[in-house]
């Protein structure tokens, strides 16, 4: 087997078959946790952490599970998962945790993951459920990254919380454009980017 | 045995369920003291936000804590300090305001900063959408606020939520809880336009007008307590 064979289900979550923008799965949390770069990051950190973990453990359990409860047995797994992501931040980041509050409870909620573990775990190895976990995982952070990137930047003037808009600009007569902070912006940003992407692979 | 069969269904999910809660009481059991002390530590920075202290880069909060805090007790409605087995920092705020104000536990937690001791007392009460808390330094005549610190659990973006933006806590800067005559007077949110002659106030927020209606009210009723413990700290600066 070829060595780009083996790893297809990580690498095209990347790009062709995006969840975000090709699959337009897990819109919502996009809109939300994009004002700043750093709470995106960490948002992309969890989902990954649960959507690979979770592709695991239902591939695992793939050949035990009663057809007629297949999608419970999936939400309580999923649910334990974000439980735990959700325990661990208020330990070690609390910052963030304040900050991100009820969007990690609602990564439950979040269509990428029970999609994934519907399409690809149940009928999948747990190796190949893993990857492509990770690579779905990476493929929304991605998008959200390059959203709360150019959010933050042009709304706020920051990234990361430093001033990248050294302040002669402000002097000059520059506001950073409020837009930017508001929900709707992020939509339009996503929005972008399905353009250019469409525009890139014409297929 | 047969996997689609009742039996077999009903194990499955009782046996899943019960690996799932013994998995999570375990992470919660080894994660809680870490949750506990980021909590305290951020009660610790509301604390001494009220004191216009932040902590530098890199500095720890408690520390911070621990430098300025000297001193912490728990007064009553008649201004003595009373014995209890809580520490001051532990009494839970909110459920004290509930009480009658006769038996009530009021903390006090005396700080000292370059320009003088002040006296830091929590306030909680109700916004719109939930509990907004927050915390008043005095200075040591007990009656000119020295500062202010206001937070909120779901207040609206934008509007209610102002509350804890320093725009709206530093109008408390200054002001005076009594009257010359020394009534206990509090400090009014008020529109523009409808400020009174003789109390003191500070603006509301456009569009907040319930959030702003429920500061004015928590200080009112989380102050008003205080007001005899407040009135020793005034006749003891003058002697």
């Amino acid at each position: 087997m070829k060595l780009s064979k083996i790893f297809e289900p990580l690498v095209n979550p990347l790009s062709r078959e995006n969840p975000v923008i090709v699959q337009v799965l897990g819109i919502c949390s996009a809109l939300a946790v994009t004002a700043k770069l750093q709470p995106a990051v960490v948002m992309t950190i969890s989902v990954t952490a649960v959507l690979a973990l979770a592709n695991v453990i239902i591939s695992l359990m793939r050949k035990t599970i009663p057809t007629s409860i297949r999608i419970i047995v999936q939400l309580v797994v999923v649910a334990a998962l974000v439980v735990i992501v959700d325990q661990v931040l208020k330990a070690w980041n609390y910052d963030v945790s304040k900050q991100l509050s009820v969007f990690i409870g609602l990564i439950i909620t979040n269509c990428i993951i029970m999609g994934r573990l519907e399409a690809f775990a149940l009928n999948n190895r747990p190796w190949d459920s893993f990857l492509d976990g990770v690579g779905n995982g990476l493929g929304y952070g991605i998008i959200l990254v390059v959203v709360a990137f150019f959010r933050e930047l042009l709304g706020s003037g920051t990234l990361w919380g430093y001033q990248i808009i050294p302040q002669w600009c402000y002097d000059n007569g520059y506001q950073n454009n409020g837009m930017m902070i508001l929900p709707p912006m992020a939509l339009i940003t996503v929005a972008c980017i399905i353009w250019f992407h469409r525009r890139k692979e014409k297929d | 045995m047969n996997r689609q069969s009742n039996l077999y269904t009903i194990l499955y999910s009782a046996l899943l369920v019960l690996a799932v809660g013994i998995v999570l009481a375990l992470v919660y059991q080894v994660l809680r003291p870490a949750q506990e002390e980021n909590i305290a530590n951020d009660t610790k920075r509301q604390i001494l936000a009220a004191a216009r202290l932040t902590p530098s880069e890199g500095e720890s909060i408690s520390t911070l804590y621990n430098d300025h805090i000297t001193r912490s007790f728990i007064v009553n409605s008649n201004g003595e300090i009373v014995k209890s087995d809580i520490a001051p920092f532990d009494v839970d705020v909110a459920a004290e305001i509930k009480k009658p104000d006769n038996e009530r536990l009021l903390p006090v937690f005396e700080c000292s900063t370059s320009n003088g001791t002040k006296y830091i007392l929590p306030v909680y009460g109700a916004g719109l959408w939930g509990p907004i808390w927050g915390y008043i330094a005095f200075d040591n005549n007990g009656n000119t606020i020295y500062g202010a610190y206001f937070a909120h659990q779901g207040e609206t973006p934008g509007l209610g939520a102002e509350i804890e933006k320093p725009a709206f806590s530093n109008q408390f800067q200054g002001k005076q809880i009594f009257s010359g005559t020394g009534a206990f007077e509090s400090v009014a949110v008020v529109k523009t336009g409808r400020e009174p002659a003789d109390k003191p106030y500070v603006h509301a927020i456009s569009g907040g007008t319930i959030t702003s209606q429920g500061v004015q009210a928590m200080l009112a009723n989380s102050l008003e307590p205080y007001a005899a413990w407040l009135k020793t700290l005034n006749t003891s600066s003058n002697n």
